[in-house]
């Protein structure tokens, strides 16, 4: 270890370090003693929250599958009318944040909705008694978290069937083997480490959520950390709720590793065969594509007309200067963000294309840690250092200098973009290494040879090959900030709103329609990425 | 009672033809092989016969089975073929013992259980049977895929390039322990390959396939010897073709000189035609009077291949032994050593 011990291995070391400092704060909350918020929480609500989370994962888990993976096969094996376009159609949900979903849904189902509205009329009763599911439930939760997240489900079981050699499926067909053996037996075994690398992937992102939760009153991990933190002002309980939260997420994380390591062998040496799929007719076509037509229909167009609907609405009124400012702040917020994000990514990985050692390896992995941890953690995590940094700051000023420094880092944007980076680092730093892995060392040896210095090099082969990957790494992080509600909501500066956090507190106060206008602007950017993704897999498969 | 009969079939890929009225016969027990360059259909032919491809014309039998026509297809899980293919097509989360069990799992465990012992012996793998396939070799993975295609007693055994993906050297004492395992086992099989080397160490006949037909199926000594088609004769061993002119009913005058060729059938007198001649149709000796320049010449270990040139310009090849170290540009005495020419229509 000792010899890789040089200026850039430990420069990049602090640097992560650095970054990751609310990690480091949070785990050190570990050790402190517990407090009689705690004691009451155990006793109380805390068995509560992880029933919740526990019937929140498993619901997800079949709802996840039951729309992710038969889609990913009829999609992988055969050709039918529609497919070309329903083959990326399913990723639209994606667009769709749970918290958005969950608003649109409750305002199609409730009693003044038109739904209900409409049973009433074709039933011809206008009173009360027509019995209807309460969408805001535990049970509503997981049809809207599994409605925008079987997306990750379907996406890997895809390219994992697809990817699945042609002859591995055949030699099970010469074998004696029908088709539903085949199916059981070969195929979806086969891809079973990839759909639970997606499983997971889509069960963490229930367990990040925050706006669903607390809009549907259903109290979670997420929703007891925001109230001990907001309500009682507790830090210490909120931050050892996070600590057994990131025990939930630890788990998931390393199933994904695990099955992603399986995913790999399973691939083995397999070659897909460039073959033409059995093409569908008649009901069999109508099946799949009402089969691949539903969850995009339920996932993304009625809650995007429900949207629609409300916004032309509301718009006369609700597209005045306020708004304007709103979209301001929160674009040039993503702006400010992303580019920042992007830069400190690219130094990361460019000091580890130039000084590649294990230390600097293990450092821009921890630099990217962030990903797995839920927002409203990362909240919390970013405001106790800050405010103690501020405090301390501000006590030894009035001491020494009589003056008052006020709030420096906690409260102001740059605790905000600060967390958001934390976060989303790991966007950038995947997107942008998949562009430098293509270009290899040898690239650049040759232009050597060629006479090419390291700026020539640079400009002519560096910065043509990344542009696209930087400008995806910008997209994606842009689009996450722009969702992102938890964070924003905690650490946010007095009086400054985003068109999350606005979505967020009209939908709180009831207020469904007002909503509507920052959420479409929300899922209308949220394309941004979904775009990006289906032609990363059409130039995959061209 | 013929194994395989194939009658006239044709198939087509969307709108286009791949294969073009083949027909093929293979006995009981006997190994036969499609060679062929890549495009020519012969991995078609092979699915066809599998039913993973419908055929639009002609007839499949398996045994007394019409298995494929113009109006018959019948399953692929039903028509008890096993298949190897190019990139063995393993069950990747299931070890080779269930890999192997795949197919005969209608058995009796203690029946599944002899099967398996008994092929993974054959194919020297025993005591390996909890292996999974991504910890075998090339090789080992090859003869699993053998077993597991074998292992539920096949009418007939297809396989799909089967030493492609392996080391050149391996190959062919691959290919001869697969033959031993095929002969053991009694099974009828069919390969494609396009590597005549692979052929020639497994088959028992073979033929030649272009564009979608089948030019010749015969012996390798034939293949070789007679070849029926100009691609034949280019395509299985080396060889070029001089220009010659049909001198009576049994010869034919080139400027080799007069060689005995059977063309009373085929060509009239004075016709111009092609004749190949083969490196070991002319033999070098340092003793003949009759001296030809050296062009081109391939150092190859164990001989040395000498292009020559003829009087009138044209060129032919010639094997001798490799301590013969002539120079480009020297002239070399040579003996011709051919009993019967073969005579194609002029090539141009």
């Amino acid at each position: 270890m000792r010899k890789h011990l040089n200026r850039w291995s430990i420069l990049t070391l602090v640097f992560a370090l650095l970054l990751t400092v609310p990690l480091w704060v949070l785990v050190s909350f570990m050790f402190e003693p517990t407090n009689d918020n705690w004691t009451h929480l155990a006793d109380t609500l805390l068995p509560e929250y992880i029933i919740n989370s526990l019937w929140l994962m498993l619901g997800v888990t079949i709802g996840t599958l039951l729309l992710g993976v038969p889609t990913a096969w009829v999609i992988s094996q055969y050709r039918f009318v529609g497919k070309s376009v329903l083959h990326w159609a399913l990723l639209l949900p994606m667009a769709m944040p749970a918290y958005i979903i969950a608003y649109t849904y409750t305002g199609l189902l409730e009693f003044e909705g038109p739904v209900q509205t409409a049973l009433r009329t074709v039933f011809d009763t206008q009173t009360v008694n027509l019995w209807f599911p309460e969408v805001r439930s535990l049970g509503g939760a997981i049809v809207m978290f599994s409605l925008v997240l079987y997306p990750y489900v379907y996406l890997l079981a895809r390219t994992s069937f697809a990817n699945q050699s042609q002859s591995v499926m055949q030699a099970s067909r010469t074998l004696g083997a029908g088709p539903y053996k085949t199916f059981f037996k070969v195929a979806l075994p086969i891809a079973r480490p990839a759909i639970i690398a997606g499983l997971t992937l889509a069960l963490m992102e229930t367990l990040a959520d925050f706006g669903t939760v607390q809009y549907f009153g259903v109290p979670t991990f997420t929703t007891g950390i925001y109230r001990t933190w907001s309500g009682f002002g507790d830090t210490t309980t909120a931050a050892q709720l996070s600590i057994l939260l990131l025990l939930f997420v630890v788990a998931l994380m390393m199933i994904e590793v695990w099955s992603r390591k399986q995913a790999k062998y399973f691939t083995g040496n397999a070659q897909p065969l460039n073959q033409v799929l059995p093409k569908l007719k008649g009901k069999h076509a109508l099946a799949a594509f009402s089969l691949c037509l539903l969850p995009i229909v339920f996932g993304f167009i009625l809650p995007a007309l429900q949207l629609l609907d409300w916004s032309i609405n509301v718009a006369s009124t609700a597209l005045n200067a306020e708004f304007i400012t709103l979209v301001w702040n929160t674009f040039s917020l993503a702006f400010i963000t992303a580019l920042v994000t992007v830069s400190i990514a690219l130094l990361f990985l460019y000091i580890k294309r130039l000084h590649n050692n294990p230390i600097i390896d293990q450092s821009v992995r921890i630099a990217g840690l962030g990903y797995a941890i839920p927002g409203t953690v990362i909240a919390v995590a970013v405001i106790i250092p800050f405010a103690w940094f501020d405090n301390t700051l501000d006590s030894w000023a009035r001491e020494h200098l009589d003056i008052s420094t006020g709030l420096l880092l906690s409260g102001t944007l740059f605790a905000l973009v600060f967390a958001y980076c934390f976060r989303f680092l790991s966007v950038a730093l995947q997107s942008i290494q998949s562009g430098l892995s293509q270009i290899k060392p040898s690239m650049d040896e040759s232009a050597k040879t060629l006479g090419a210095n390291h700026w020539t090099i640079l400009k002519r082969i560096h910065i043509p090959l990344l542009s696209s990957s930087l400008v995806t790494a910008f997209l994606l992080v842009f689009v996450e900030v722009l969702k992102e509600l938890p964070t924003t909501l905690i650490l946010r500066p007095f009086n400054f709103n985003t068109l999350a956090v606005r979505a967020y507190e009209m939908a709180a106060d009831e207020r469904l329609a007002d909503a509507g206008l920052p959420a479409l602007l929300i899922v209308v950017t949220g394309l941004i990425p979904v775009i990006i993704l289906s032609k990363m897999i059409g130039k995959r498969h061209a | 009672m013929p194994e395989l009969i194939i009658k006239a079939i044709h198939s087509a890929h969307q709108k286009t033809d791949i294969l073009n009225g083949i027909s093929l016969h293979l006995k009981e027990g006997e190994i036969g092989c499609l060679l062929g360059p890549s495009g020519c259909g012969k991995t078609t032919l092979l699915r066809n016969i599998a039913g993973l491809h419908p055929i639009r014309g002609g007839e499949i039998f398996l045994g007394d089975q019409l298995v494929s026509s113009e109006n018959t297809h019948l399953a692929t899980e039903s028509r008890k073929v096993g298949m190897v293919f190019q990139d063995y097509a393993l069950f990747p989360h299931m070890n080779i013992a269930d890999n192997i069990r795949f197919g005969i799992e209608n058995y009796t465990p203690k029946q599944q259980q002899e099967r398996i012992a008994t092929l993974l012996e054959l194919i020297g793998l025993a005591g390996k049977e909890k292996r999974y396939p991504h910890e075998l070799s090339g090789g080992q993975q090859q003869r699993v895929a053998l077993a597991r295609a074998l292992a539920a007693k096949p009418q007939i055994l297809l396989m799909d390039e089967p030493f492609s993906g392996l080391d050149v050297e391996l190959r062919e004492t691959l290919a001869q322990q697969v033959r031993c395992i095929l002969k053991t086992e009694g099974i009828t099989a069919l390969m494609v390959t396009h590597s005549q080397s692979e052929a020639f160490a497994i088959a028992d006949s073979m033929g030649v396939m272009q564009q979608g037909k089948l030019l010749q199926w015969d012996t390798a000594y034939n293949l070789y010897h007679k070849p029926n088609h100009p691609f034949v004769a280019d395509f299985i061993g080396q060889g070029v073709l001089i220009k010659g002119t049909v001198y009576s009913c049994s010869q034919v005058h080139t400027e080799l000189g007069i060689l005995n060729a059977n063309v009373c059938n085929c060509f009239n007198p004075n016709e111009a035609v092609s004749v190949l001649v083969r490196p070991d149709d002319i033999i070098h000796n340092d003793d003949s009077d009759w001296q030809l320049e050296v062009v081109n010449r391939v150092f190859r270990g164990s001989h040395f291949l000498f292009t020559l040139k003829l009087n009138n310009g044209e060129q032919v090849l010639c094997m001798s032994q490799s301590h013969h170290n002539h120079k480009i540009g020297s002239k070399i005495g040579v003996k011709l050593e051919m009993d019967h020419a073969v005579v194609f229509p002029l090539q141009t």
